[in-house]
């Protein structure tokens, strides 16, 4: 059985402990790649860990995003989101397909762009 | 193109012929791989897109909740009854099989100790706003799971596509061609080398035509 786990600052994670998810706070690099190896230890499944603190170790995500667990998944915190976690995922398309092809530039709410 | 050094043979020809002809199968066969993955890699990536949009407007809702919370509650207070912490969420991992590209399924195990909608922490101390952000955190966490699959997968098809364009691109541009290449400078050294051996042999015929015609000349008139 795995575990769920989150990392980021106080305020943004402190609620997911009423959920009986792993909360750690971290708000510097140091701690926050302190707690991304604390998940690993807890067998946490997925990762959920705010956009400003995935921000400070993006050499650490990529280290460990070919992996099939943890998924590590960036969410805003409460200050906002900061665009990281959907700037990952255009940059998945452009890996996969070359360009972005599904205009994440532009119309960020709208309907799809298909071309 | 660099060509492959090997004996101007017909057995390396032959079996040049041979790797060409798989080469060129199994180009084939990754080439529609990766239009297959890419097609399956375009709808999840939709997807992941869709969920994280989803995701953040639901979070940013918990997040709003829980400032309310810190606004009616003393912040310590707040803080007290979060630590209380609740039974472990536990997880359980499937896997599914997208163009042989293990993909997770996660499944959230229904928590057994506490029932999922009542709080871990005491009523009486808390207010009404904690439990809504509670709630609402709560909400946000299902499609934060499935958002996580969607990314995961949207990753993981990623590097497979990535990969195979990688193969297809060295037997297109590398492989293939210096076979090509190879079997063209082979068949050209075996037919020059014929040519050779023709000319050879219709020069010893004319020698032989020659001595047998001197010959005949002075048995006749000599």
């Amino acid at each position: 059985m795995y575990r769920v786990g989150v990392i980021g600052d106080r305020d943004s994670v402190l609620g997911f402990r009423a959920l009986g998810m792993v909360v750690l706070p971290a708000e510097d690099r140091e701690s926050v790649l302190a707690a991304l190896e604390e998940t690993l230890k807890e067998d946490c499944a997925v990762v959920f860990l705010t956009e400003h603190a995935a921000a400070l170790v993006p050499d650490r995500l990529e280290q460990l995003r070919e992996r099939r667990i943890p998924a590590i998944v960036p969410i805003p915190s409460t200050r906002g989101t900061t665009g990281l976690g959907m700037g990952q995922v255009k940059e998945t398309v452009r890996k996969a397909v070359g360009v972005d092809i599904l205009g994440f530039d532009r119309a960020p709410e709208g309907k799809e762009t298909e071309r | 193109m660099a060509e492959i050094r090997v004996n101007p043979t017909r057995m390396e020809l032959l079996r040049l012929k041979r790797r060409l002809a798989v080469a060129r199968r199994g180009h084939k066969l990754l080439k529609d791989k990766r239009d297959e993955l890419m097609k399956r890699f375009l709808d999840v990536v939709r997807e992941n897109r869709t969920r994280r949009e989803a995701m953040e407007t639901q979070l940013a809702a918990a997040h709003r909740g829980f400032v309310l919370a810190r606004a009616t509650m003393r912040p310590e207070a707040v803080e007290a009854a979060l630590m209380m912490g609740s039974a472990p969420l536990l997880l359980d991992i499937d896997t599914m099989n997208v163009m042989s590209v293990e993909v997770p399924v996660f499944l959230p195990q229904p928590q057994d100790s506490a029932r999922s909608d009542v709080p871990p922490y005491g009523l009486a101390s808390t207010s009404g706003e904690l439990d809504g952000a509670v709630g609402a955190l709560r909400k946000a966490f299902e499609s934060m799971i499935a958002l996580a699959e969607a990314e995961k997968a949207a990753q993981l098809l990623a590097d497979e596509i990535e990969r195979t364009r990688r193969r297809v691109n060295s037997l297109e541009y590398i492989l293939i061609p210096s076979l090509v290449g190879t079997i063209r400078s082979i068949s050209a050294k075996l037919e020059e080398n014929e040519r050779g051996a023709r000319t050879r042999l219709m020069k010893v015929k004319d020698r032989l035509v020659k001595r047998a015609v001197a010959e005949r000349a002075a048995r006749e008139y000599g």
